[in-house]
């Protein structure tokens, strides 16, 4: 048993050695990522199966300080973060393989290795035994996806991965670091335990505190006023924002911040200290500024990277509830979020490719000429917004009955607002796309015919005022210049065929976890105990 | 013989020197300053395990016994400082071969090492011995020998460098001898140990006072504690690049060592902190060193300058650990002793191979070299990172205990202010990162990877780091062994 955990670890850098040593043969290389992917996701559902039947496989690696272990444990939480990460690590793989073909990226080797190496260390964060051992792993995802963040290598990539790699260390170094050490001294430990650590250890006056440290140290939550990472970090390739930046990064965030309260503190302490509830209202708060950020914002992905900083403070807010209703809600929002927001970035990056369009006011019409991908688009506006028949109704469901239970009607009004401005921000997409007439600016969606107006397009998308925005997306360069021969080899709508394929897989995966949300729940009523 | 390890610590290095001279082959003359160094590790490790097993070893040279004779004398304290001085002596003397062979006239060559010896044999009989005026003797042999070693260097700057080490040393030394000649017309001893049981007799004695500090004057001197650094940072710029790697990494580590020694051991941690306010009087010290001079490193666009500053920041650690006059703060004052001269040491060797290639250690030479040195840089980016304190490396390690202790005495804005310093390293280390990595390289397309007789003990220091951030267990029990030692005082 707890040589899947260690494989769990071994296998991404494995396929990471093996991506390095085909680097001359994109097929093959393309083909370890896929067989890696697969073989990760095999090993995370055995674990899945037997952490189910009550098991909690542990190890210990090594001992770095007396005391202080770098040690991994399965645990039902974990157990439900690897297995959205893994499984969606497949298809972004395959999504990849569409797009950075479709688009001509350079340094594709690299850029499937940082990958594997960013998958091994979110399987760290996953299964992290201890305090150290979970800021360990974060602190390697940090640095694993700085070079996927700055990938395009330009100014603007430096200078957004200059802020990415800025906050993520700052906060994780002054706050995070300090609540660790913190603990260790109080408790004299820093193991996860059910029912938390911190008991009878510290003073009521300091547990907000405490808290405080991991809510805001803990960066990747993307909690403002330091969720400013995440905006910049869109200059990566989609695939990387899709999967790092709609699902592993910040979800390894919002992760540790659900572990740390409910293994750390545990949450009826937190409950019964109430040293959660100004940190609610700070969730709350980034809730609805990140959907006023978002209305904002024309570019497609900055306006899918306000919603993600919007979205993920519902899973901080489902932890600070600080009750069973609230970390279910929580847990099941990690998982329900990941697909959505993952279909949303996959449908930006194949609208990218497909029709070199990066901002809203320019999708118009467009839905016609790729209905897969904006029908797709609509599921995941549901499934984000929490509307049946997709999966996110029941999250939101669950954070809204919690909230109720801790007494919070406030915010029982603050999560149907955000739930209206979420709508509102994102369906204007798909309705623009379906049924907008096509203005001037937006013709030559095949890519046939259409480069001059293109090239314009893009100058725009890459100039300096736009880049201060965060969320541009000009990862992608000159190639431009020459993507209407390449154009025909695609799929009817336009889209690699890849990259469709992986579309319609988050898509359908939305609606089935609607019907079918029975795993997830599990797991986390087993987080929450009877 | 293993009686003997404790007087052949010193002797072997240093009758090694003069052969030095004789042998007018640099190849030679290297040769056996390996040999020497390597032999002088081998003692250091032999008398650390005795000490650990075993307990404090007297050794009374040519068998005139204490307090008559002169005593060395080792315990946990000093043991694991001779382990840190060999340790970097063995490693950065295979180094030294290529390193100076580029930097040093030929020539000169033999002189190098001759007083590379001498320096070496200074810094381990200071840390051996448990008599004072030898610790002073000692003194004046490192740092003679250190001031020849600095103007070696090939800028003439490395003279003017070099002089005003001279002239800031020879007053470090002078206030240190005043007060050593002070505490013996107080008690008429030199011995440690008997200090150590006279002086409590004394202690209201303006006479001891008075030596308390001129002794502190003359080792925050020694040790580079601001504002007494001024000499350092020219000297480490200017020096040849293994004698900085080499000096950074032991010199400054020996001489807070006489400062724990006399403070602690022959003082003894009451009348330090509870009398003299030792405590209070370098803890704003300290945080200053660190804070100011981490923000000064920032503007450097020498590397070598740059990684100067920070030396001068991370003493200021150091003292930190020190001032919380604790065990817990000892012991990261300790550690980092070990831990900075494993992640300065790397830096600094790093930047040797950067000069053995492009002949500058520019920030803007240093242009594009991620692509053209990649195992250089590759080092310089680990050990950048240990300086940073990320986990599984060795800074992490000496952060922890450090912020630890600040949290035991209460002091949260000190922990706060070390995180936020560690930050400022990060970005002082990441503007070369960014320069190596992220420009274009404009120098000459030639332009190779250093060779492995640099990169090898480069590497063999940054493998250090890591296995001591992974498994510090031991290296933690010595050093926690060794802060209960001080703060115990000495064993009747």
């Amino acid at each position: 048993m707890t040589t899947l955990l260690l494989l769990a670890l071994a296998v991404p850098v494995a396929g990471a050695v093996f991506i390095a040593l085909l680097r001359k043969n994109p097929n093959a290389r393309e083909a370890a990522s896929l067989v890696t992917a697969g073989v990760l996701f095999a090993i995370v559902l055995r674990i899945y199966r037997a952490v189910s039947g009550g098991a909690r496989p542990e190890v210990t690696l090594a001992e770095p300080l007396p005391g202080i272990r770098i040690a991994l444990e399965a645990e039902p939480l974990g157990v439900l973060f690897a297995l959205i990460a893994s499984f969606l690590w497949i298809v972004t793989t395959a999504y990849s393989i569409g797009y950075m073909r479709g688009h001509h990226e350079k340094n594709q080797t690299r850029f499937y290795l940082f990958f594997a190496f960013a998958i091994a260390s979110v399987m760290g964060v996953a299964f992290a035994g201890n305090l150290f051992t979970l800021f360990a792993f974060y602190e390697v995802l940090s640095l694993a996806t700085f070079p996927l963040v700055t990938h395009a290598g330009t100014d603007a990539a430096k200078r957004a991965g200059r802020v990415y790699l800025g906050i993520l260390f700052s906060t994780s170094v002054v706050f995070q670091l300090l609540g660790i050490i913190w603990v260790y001294a109080v408790a004299g430990t820093v193991d996860f335990e059910p029912g938390g650590i911190l008991r009878g250890n510290v003073g009521a006056g300091l547990v907000p505190i405490l808290l405080a440290l991991f809510v805001f140290g803990i960066g990747k939550a993307a909690v403002m006023p330091f969720h400013r990472w995440l905006p910049a970090a869109m200059v990566a390739p989609t695939p990387v924002s899709a999967l790092l930046h709609a699902v592993a990064v910040v979800k390894a965030g919002v992760f540790s911040v659900l572990k740390v309260t409910v293994y750390i503190f545990g949450f009826d302490f937190v409950a019964e200290t109430g040293a959660s509830v100004w940190l609610m209202w700070a969730a709350a708060a980034t809730i609805i500024l990140g959907s006023l950020v978002a209305f904002t914002k024309d570019n497609l992905k900055a306006r899918l990277a306000y919603s993600t900083v919007s979205q993920l403070s519902y899973v901080v807010l489902g932890a600070m509830l600080a009750n069973g209703l609230g970390v279910i809600g929580s847990g099941m929002h990690i998982a329900m979020h990941a697909f959505g927001k993952i279909t949303l970035f996959f449908c930006a990056g194949a609208i990218m490719v497909a029709a070199h369009k990066s901002e809203v006011s320019q999708l118009n019409g467009l839905g016609r000429r790729m209905p897969v991908t904006f029908a797709a688009f609509l599921i995941g506006t549901l499934s984000i917004v929490g509307l049946p028949p997709t999966g996110g109704a029941w999250s939101k469901w669950f954070l809204g009955v919690g909230s109720v239970e801790a007494g919070q009607i406030g915010l029982v009004a603050v999560l149907m607002l955000s739930s209206l401005l979420s709508l509102a921000y994102l369906l204007e997409i798909p309705i623009r796309g379906f049924f907008g007439k096509e203005g001037e600016g937006a013709h030559g969606a095949h890519g046939d015919g259409g480069a001059s107006g293109e090239a314009r397009a893009h100058a725009d998308g890459s100039a300096p005022g736009h880049a201060d925005r965060g969320g541009s997306h000009d990862a992608h360069d000159p190639a431009h210049a020459h993507h209407g021969t390449h154009q025909d080899a695609h799929a009817h709508h336009g889209a690699p065929r890849w990259s469709v394929a992986a579309i319609t897989v988050t898509a359908a995966a939305c609606i089935a976890l609607f019907v079918y949300p029975e795993p997830f729940y599990r797991l986390m009523t087993m987080v929450t105990g009877p | 013989m293993s009686a003997h390890l404790p007087i052949l610590q010193v002797v072997v290095p240093l009758l090694a020197a003069p052969f030095c001279l004789f042998l007018k082959r640099g190849r030679v003359a290297w040769g056996l300053a390996v040999l020497a160094s390597w032999a002088a590790l081998a003692i250091a490790l032999a008398l650390l395990d005795q000490v650990m097993r075993e307990g404090v070893l007297s050794y009374a040279i040519g068998d005139w016994a204490p307090p008559i004779g002169i005593e060395y004398r080792v315990d946990v304290v000093n043991a694991w400082v001779l382990v840190i001085v060999s340790g970097i002596g063995a490693i950065v003397s295979p180094y030294a071969m290529a390193s100076i062979e580029r930097e040093v006239e030929a020539g000169r060559i033999p002189l190098f090492y001759a007083a590379y010896l001498l320096c070496l044999s200074g810094l381990l009989g200071i840390t051996i011995t448990g008599d004072m005026f030898n610790v002073f003797v000692f003194l004046e042999i490192s740092s003679l020998s250190a001031y020849a070693l600095i103007a070696l260097g090939q800028a003439r700057r490395a003279l003017t460098s070099a002089f005003r080490y001279l002239i800031m040393g020879s007053v470090g030394a002078t206030f240190i001898v005043i007060g050593i000649g002070l505490l013996y017309v107080m008690t008429g001893t030199l011995n440690m140990a008997d200090l150590a049981q006279l002086l409590p007799e004394v202690w209201d004695s303006r006479t001891v006072k008075v030596a308390y500090g001129f002794l502190t004057v003359g080792f925050c001197l020694k040790l580079a504690l601001f504002p007494l650094h001024l000499w350092l940072p020219n000297a480490y710029t200017y020096a040849p690049s293994a004698v900085t790697a080499f000096m950074a990494s032991t010199a400054t580590k020996v001489a807070v060592y006489m400062l724990l020694r006399f403070f602690l051991t022959i003082f003894g941690a009451p009348f330090s902190f509870d009398v003299m306010a030792l405590d209070r009087v370098l803890l704003p010290l300290a945080l200053v060193a660190i804070a100011s001079m981490s923000l000064v490193a920032i503007f450097q666009v020498n590397v070598k300058r740059l990684l100067a500053y920070s030396s001068v920041a991370q003493i200021g650690y150091m003292i930190l650990g020190l001032s919380f006059a604790t065990v817990t703060g000892l012991t990261a004052t300790l550690l980092h002793l070990f831990n900075h001269a494993l992640m300065k040491g790397a830096l600094f060797m790093a930047m040797g191979c950067v000069m053995y290639r492009i002949g500058s250690v520019h920030i803007n030479a240093m242009a594009g070299l991620g692509r053209r040195m990649p195992w250089t840089m590759a080092a310089f980016v680990v050990g950048g990172l240990s300086l940073v304190g990320v986990p599984l490396t060795v800074g992490f390690v000496s952060k922890w205990y450090l912020i630890l202790g600040a949290l035991e005495r209460g002091w949260w804005p000190v922990a706060i202010l070390v995180l936020l310093t560690s930050l400022l390293a990060l970005v002082y280390i990441w503007r070369v990162v960014e320069a190596a990595y992220f420009r274009d390289f404009p120098g000459d397309e030639q332009t190779r990877e250093a060779p492995w007789t640099l990169l090898g003990p480069t590497w063999a220091l940054v493998a250090l780091n890591l296995y001591f951030g992974i498994d510090a267990g031991r290296t933690v029990q010595i050093a926690r062994q060794a802060a209960e030692t001080l703060m115990a005082g000495i064993s009747p």
